[in-house]
């Protein structure tokens, strides 16, 4: 295994060597730095020119200039690591090192957001082949795939943000458009729970007239401007959550689990508002930390509470519960800053930001302000890139799943009497997970490159937008800086994906066969 | 929840028997065929891509060599009309072409002066979107053609000749796959964007052939150790022949699927590089130069927007529908819906069998 690693290490560095000797090369002869500055009339440019040539060693021939940037990127083994310098004489290195957490920020979100709902919709379109659901998800991934980001980034960007700002001002529904919203959730429940045609007017029914009061109700109470769940709806939804996970992870009928998840939504609500209370305090993050702590090692509690052996699921099962009942939490505070946000002078009643990172103006001290407003200007972004890349985990999952449930292990598990539930988690997702797992990381680093054009579009400044300064002022060093990042981690991930591969899948044995 | 029970009557033999029946007596290329022509959705879509391509080609006057074409569109896209007034909302060069009929109240089913609109200092903007489309079909294929034959010829070779021949393919895959393609085609884009589409479309289809050209090499893999390729061996077959006749053939649908998928990432790569501006660059157009150059517009003058963008979606939507219905036609082990009618004539014909 080791030989293995330190084997493909190896080839990790030549590929890297003649990548970037391929790129720079292409890059130098693409576009001259000083170009402007030749045909320029300005008295400075000769001397400007005298400069630039010295700085960045213009009259050494592009092969060979890149020998010298080599150099600088070994000298990580002596301690002098460097990636050169930009055109403004700054640090490649650092300028790169800043942009990092700004892309990673935009692009983790929407990876998460992509993996979860894509596998999860793939799977039931797996469930459902030739189903209606099945149909309408595959003519939207479709759809998702074609779609240039930028052009629905603009769109995100009127209806989701000017639009919503606008009828956030006065939030109402007309019934027709509430008839439209209903019956379109009605009918993805409906469809996705599939069954026969009663099952699904009664399903579609009971969705969408649920929709209708829900809506009705939430504006009654002014809910759009004013949100919160309150220790009620807190309860609901955390009690929501731990039947959900105890159904996913066990099934219903595993009572110690059951027990388990539903004494952390019982502790949940106990202690609503001691945690409301410590939200208010200082030093935020360290308490959402120990706070966490102390949900995980009161869910091992309860679960060894409540079960005498084969402890190991229902742990899960109530560390699972108490963290999504503890980000209901988060969620129920953040709904709650909503209304102090909106009215700050920096927000003036426009919520939903089109541009930007985060807002300058915007000066409070107040944690929850902040996150809310980093999250706000998170939300386009996220659903632009969660849009483009989700349509391929539901193709990806899809397919997957179905291969799966096709093989013999599926038809035994069948044949010995598991349940449907146990035979689909246990048997067929855990396999189905294999494959996608490999496909997640790789995703992961070619995304962070990937993101280009969509920093470009909603206005951040990370990895993107250093490209892309980079080319249009034919800054060698920033590209190779930014390109070096992007390539190591891509083939680090592809690594990490080989690795990961035959740690979860026993047939395949890395480095064997070679 | 979301596990239902599972049907197990006797769908399984019946499904058998009714995939068995329908593929009696045909060759494998017949039966590809076949349930290829049963795939709805890629029907429609090859109807719509054939229709659109003859739209978006005829519409505009053009030199064919020595030739000219003129093209049944009435301007070109460096005529200056006088912009249209009189639109609602006191706007300028808003889009004529109209579906409603007159007896709805509409202007009338039909073109009209400008179907697209204008842009702010006049140009026609039907004529724009249609040399747009032409520019992005253009470089779909030229790069699908060129990514198509580099990829298939580099996995074939590995796949065929494995060991060191490989090993040194598959590494310089590699080392292009390093270098994300929308890097690698802004610097294209950027130095050689001024010589043309086609030349532009060319060099990004140097660059585009890595995966194509791995998923060539796997099944190589598998197909050289296969009998048929012993046996043509014996028979004193060249490794060539081996290659092209024997082995090519049988790799023929994984390559179609993923050429096809290429096409779709291209026409994406081509209007994210204009968007970006290292793409095609004026006075010649693209789809996506066009968005990037009316993006402003949006709330003022959509149809700016709409409309380029909507062909690259319908244009994309048809490549992908292709691929998936091709996908479907060449996998043996996929299996088409079974419907109620079909289980029906399936009892029918047994009944009828077991009674004579």
């Amino acid at each position: 295994m080791l030989a293995f690693i330190m084997r493909r290490l190896g080839t990790l560095g030549v590929i890297l060597f003649g990548s970037s000797f391929l790129l720079y090369n292409l890059a130098a002869i693409s576009g001259d730095p000083i170009g402007e500055l030749r045909v320029s009339t300005d008295p400075g440019a000769e001397a400007a020119i005298a400069e630039l040539t010295r700085s960045l060693q213009l009259n050494v021939p592009p092969p060979l200039r890149y020998f010298i940037w080599l150099k600088g990127i070994l000298g990580v083994f002596v301690g002098k690591f460097t990636l050169g310098e930009t055109r403004t004489s700054e640090s490649v290195a650092v300028a790169v090192f800043e942009a990092i957490p700004t892309t990673l920020r935009l692009v983790t979100t929407a990876v998460i957001v992509a993996i979860v709902l894509g596998i999860a919709i793939g799977i039931i379109t797996a469930l459902r082949q030739y189903s209606r659901f099945d149909y309408s998800m595959t003519f939207v991934s479709f759809l998702l795939f074609s779609l240039p980001i930028f052009w629905v980034a603009v769109l995100l960007k009127q209806f989701m943000a000017i639009e919503f700002n606008n009828w956030l001002a006065e939030p109402s529904i007309a019934p027709r458009a509430m008839a439209v919203i209903a019956g379109v959730i009605g009918l993805i429940v409906a469809s996705a729970l599939g069954g026969g045609r009663k099952k699904f007017w009664k399903a579609f029914g009971i969705t969408s007239v649920g929709t209708v009061i829900t809506l009705t109700l939430l504006l009654q109470i002014n809910w759009f401007l004013q949100p919160a769940l309150g220790p009620v709806g807190f309860f609901i939804a955390s009690i929501g959550a731990a039947l959900l996970v105890t159904q996913l992870s066990v099934g219903l009928g595993h009572k110690p689990s059951l027990k388990a998840a539903l004494s952390m939504s019982a502790l949940g609500l106990v202690s609503y508002y001691p945690v409301n209370w410590l939200f208010e305090r200082e030093y935020q993050p360290l308490i959402i930390f120990g706070l966490l702590i102390l949900t995980v090692v009161s869910a091992i509690v309860a679960s060894i509470y409540f079960s005498k052996v084969d402890r190991g699921p229902v742990i899960r099962t109530a560390v699972l519960t108490g963290i999504l009942s503890g980000l209901l939490m988060i969620l129920d505070k953040l709904m709650r800053t909503w209304e102090p946000y909106f009215n700050t002078d920096a927000v003036n009643g426009r919520p939903v930001p089109t541009i930007g990172q985060s807002k300058a103006l915007l000066d409070s001290t107040d944690y929850w302000i902040t996150l809310l407003d980093i999250l706000m200007h998170l939300i386009l972004p996220t659903i632009a890139l969660t849009a483009i890349s989700f349509a391929g985990y539901i193709r990806f999952s899809r397919g997957t799943m179905l291969e799966v449930l096709n093989q013999d292990y599926i038809r035994t598990a069948r044949a010995k009497g598991l349940n449907e539930r146990t035979v689909i988690m246990r048997h067929a997702f855990r396999n189905t997970m294999i494959p996608l797992t490999t496909i997640m990381v790789v995703d992961f680093a070619g995304i962070l490159g990937g993101a280009i054009i969509t920093e470009r579009v909603f206005g951040w400044t990370g990895m993107g937008t250093l490209f892309n300064t980079a080319i249009n002022s034919f800054d060698l060093n920033l590209l190779m800086g930014v390109f070096f990042l992007t390539g190591t981690l891509a083939l680090l991930a592809n690594l990490v994906a080989d690795l990961l591969y035959s740690v979860m899948d026993p047939r395949i044995r890395a480095g064997a066969g070679k | 929840m979301i596990f239902g029970k599972k049907k197990l009557e006797d769908s399984g033999a019946l499904e058998g028997s009714i995939i068995n029946k329908e593929t009696e007596g045909l060759s494998q290329g017949q039966i590809v065929r076949k349930r290829f022509l049963q795939h709805k959705a890629a029907m429609i879509a090859i109807f719509v891509l054939f229709s659109i391509v003859i739209f978006v080609f005829s519409a505009l006057k053009q030199k064919i060599g020595p030739w000219t074409y003129p093209g049944w569109w009435k301007y070109g896209i460096e005529d200056l009309p006088d912009l249209t007034t009189g639109c609602k909302d006191g706007l300028v060069g808003c889009p004529t072409a109209s579906l409603r009929p007159q007896w709805l109240g509409g202007a009338g089913v039909g073109l009209g002066e400008h179907p697209f609109g204008q842009d702010d200092i006049g140009r026609d903007y039907f004529a724009l979107v249609m040399r747009g489309a032409q520019r992005s079909i253009m470089v779909t294929v030229i790069i699908g053609i060129i990514g198509g034959v580099i990829g298939t010829v580099v996995g074939a070779i590995a796949g065929f000749y494995r060991g060191t021949v490989d090993s040194i393919l598959m590494r310089f895959t590699d080392f292009i796959i390093t270098v994300p393609s929308i890097i690698i085609g802004s610097v294209i884009g950027f130095h050689f964007g001024n010589f043309g589409v086609a030349f532009l479309a060319f060099y990004l289809g140097l660059f585009s052939w890595t995966g194509l050209s791995r998923l060539v090499r796997g099944e190589f893999l598998t197909l050289r150790e296969r009998e048929f390729v012993d046996a043509a061996r014996v028979a004193g077959a060249t490794n060539r022949r081996i290659i092209f006749k024997h082995i090519l053939p049988n790799a023929i649908g994984i390559i179609i699927v993923s050429v096809t998928l290429l096409m779709s990432g291209a026409i994406l790569l081509e209007t994210a590089l204009s968007y970006l501006g290292f793409g095609v660059v004026a006075p010649d157009v693209s789809l996506g130069s066009l968005i990037s150059q009316y993006q402003e517009s949006f709330t003022t003058r959509p149809w700016l927007f709409w409309y380029p963008g909507l062909f690259i979606v319908t244009i994309a939507l048809c490549i992908n529908f292709i691929g998936d219905g091709l996908r479907d036609a060449f996998d043996p082990r996929q299996r088409r819906r079974i419907t109620r009618k079909d289980r029906q004539d399936a009892r029918t014909a047994k009944k009828a069998s077991a009674h004579a």
